[in-house]
């Protein structure tokens, strides 16, 4: 299977999905994630979601998918760019269920939010947190104080 | 005596299909006859952080009816170190020690997955006694792990000390070479951004022939000892059956996914390095049952034996240490590699802006994806069946939190 075959059966399928096509990836537009991924899982047996993971590119953050077909043998990497304004997405879990702990990772680490998650909660860190540590503006306290606690805990 | 005919009635068939055995599904306590007059609830156990079986820091809040687990919740994080924020703040080079500490009983096959994923970023070739030496390696580290998560599991089902102690003891002789090759029994250190570390000792070769005669050995005196073992059959058969079609919504890995019978193996379906040149099965199961996740990792131990066998025999003579680059400069794009690990299939993804350090590096960890499906598998069991599945899983808290 080839990249380009999968772009062309997208393009003839969903228009004005893909914003951007890359050497080993497809960049498409956030608003038809959903219908694209649910397109691909169910005409190229894209059974497994492999891994989501997010990238920081300090004015947006980058959302990708890595998706993989145990027929085809073939790795598909789905991107969605996603505004700072703006950080929302639509949910695979209802595809796949590992979505649901990755996009938790993601969440966490960048505050992407993932709409219609079932239990989107932090998965690595404390539940009263803040911040989101993978961003590459966070700034790395000495100390933290957690909430409803009177004591200093060394953090870093 | 054959083992057969020390389980009396019970035939050969039976061990295949289960068939016949003890079916968690019509114990009395998932029936429970409701009694007039009596208040009962449902109870809320928190299995622990801290608990003898969960193998780590993992905390399971277990819905309780009777002796029922009617849902579980897994909380993880209680061992996150923040890696992947620590390898963007480090160069290539450095994050390498990082990564024996995510998989900490297989950190050379972990070693190996993220220097082949920076050498297929750097476009970096290596010389082939290298790819045998690190074949053999990261395979021996394959035993040491299964050894660990064999006997670990015997241990939580009850057999106290006993096969835990003799895998230990297979497992020292490993840790040992390793002691000699790179000065680490745990985290090893040994692989290099276009190498290894140190060569191959000399006695080497005698000593991993001789260890693979011995192990060979060992792993019928498991058989005989734990795999058809009559309580343990009836601890382990039909309890915590994981359908194929769930393992893989799930993105479950490894042995686990193939004893539901998946016949998947990185290493057979795309070969990374040399893993075409070697002549080896794909051990799988038939129920995805505790039992099947148990007897596929005893059959890939002697699987992995054979690749060593034919490693060491077609190792080619060279340097396998050679000058590598204190730093190396990436040039801007991303990779994402994954490579076989002993829990599952580990994946990096590493996005690079054209500097020394990575801009991003993902860790896709087997053992997260193997113990999201957990739930699916433990609801309806009974509590100390939970134990046992968790036990079948093999799951590292260090590459879980990271």
């Amino acid at each position: 299977m080839e990249l380009s075959q999968l772009v062309q059966a997208i393009r003839e399928k969903f228009p004005e999905a893909i914003t951007e096509e890359r050497k080993a990836a497809i960049v498409i537009k956030k608003e038809s994630l959903l219908a694209v991924a649910g397109f691909l899982k169910g005409e190229f047996l894209f059974e497994n979601l492999h891994c989501v993971s997010g990238v920081d590119w300090k004015d947006k953050i980058e959302v990708v998918y890595h998706l993989y077909s145990f027929k085809h043998k073939f790795m598909l990497t789905l991107k969605v760019f996603l505004n700072m304004q703006d950080l929302t997405v639509e949910t695979l879990s209802g595809l796949w269920k590992s979505a649901n702990w990755l996009e938790r990772e993601t969440y966490d680490l960048f505050g992407v939010k993932f709409l219609n998650h079932p239990d989107l909660r932090r998965i690595l860190n404390p539940d009263e947190w803040t911040d989101f540590p993978l961003r590459k503006n966070f700034d790395r306290p000495d100390f933290f104080r957690l909430p409803q606690s009177d004591g200093l805990k060394a953090g870093g | 005596m054959d083992r057969y005919e020390l389980m009396g009635e019970m035939d050969t068939k039976d061990i295949k299909t289960g068939e016949g055995w003890f079916d968690p599904a019509h114990h009395p306590s998932n029936h429970p006859e409701p009694v007039e007059g009596l208040r009962s609830e449902e109870l809320i156990v928190n299995m622990g952080p801290q608990h003898p079986s969960t193998h780590g820091v993992l905390y399971l809040e277990l819905r309780l009816d009777g002796e029922v687990v009617i849902d579980c919740r897994p909380h993880i994080g209680y061992l996150h170190r923040s890696c992947e924020k620590i390898a963007e703040n480090r160069t290539y080079t450095q994050f390498i020690p990082f990564t024996d500490r995510l998989d900490y009983l297989g950190a050379m096959n972990n070693n190996l997955g993220y220097v082949l994923a920076v050498e297929k970023l750097l476009n970096l070739q290596v010389n082939e006694r290298v790819h045998y030496v690190r074949t053999i390696t990261a395979e021996l580290n394959r035993v040491a792990s299964h050894l660990i998560a064999l006997g670990t599991f015997a241990q939580d089902l009850g057999a106290y000390a006993t096969p835990m102690f003799y895998c230990f003891n297979d497992r020292e002789k490993i840790v040992e070479l390793f002691d000699e090759l790179c000065g680490g029994r745990l985290t090893y250190n040994y692989m290099r951004i276009g190498g290894v570390q140190t060569e191959l000792p000399a006695y080497a070769d005698k000593y991993i022939k001789d260890f693979i005669k011995y192990e060979r050995q060992k792993l019928k005196e498991y058989n005989e000892l734990l795999t058809y073992n009559a309580i343990f059959l009836a601890r382990t058969k039909k309890v915590g059956i994981l359908k194929p079609e769930v393992a893989i919504n799930y993105s479950v890995t490894g042995p686990m996914l193939r004893a539901s019978g998946v016949k998947w193996d990185l290493r057979k379906e795309e070969p990374y390095m040399i893993y075409d040149r070697f002549k080896f099965d794909i051990p799988v199961g038939a129920n995805g049952d505790s039992w099947d996740r148990f007897k596929v990792r005893l059959d890939e131990v002697s699987e992995s034996l054979k690749i060593i066998e034919q490693a060491l025999g077609g190792l080619p003579a060279g340097n396998a240490v050679s000058k590598v680059n204190k730093v190396y400069k990436a040039p801007p794009g991303e990779v994402y590699l994954r490579t076989e690990n002993p829990k599952g299939e580990l994946g990096f993804y590493l996005v690079s802006d054209g500097g020394l350090k990575p801009y991003r590096n993902k860790i896709r960890s087997p053992s997260f994806s193997n113990l999201a499906v957990l739930p699916e598998i433990i609801r309806g069991l009974n509590i100390s069946d939970a134990v046992c599945v968790l036990g079948s899983t093999d799951i590292v808290m260090g590459e879980i939190d990271r």
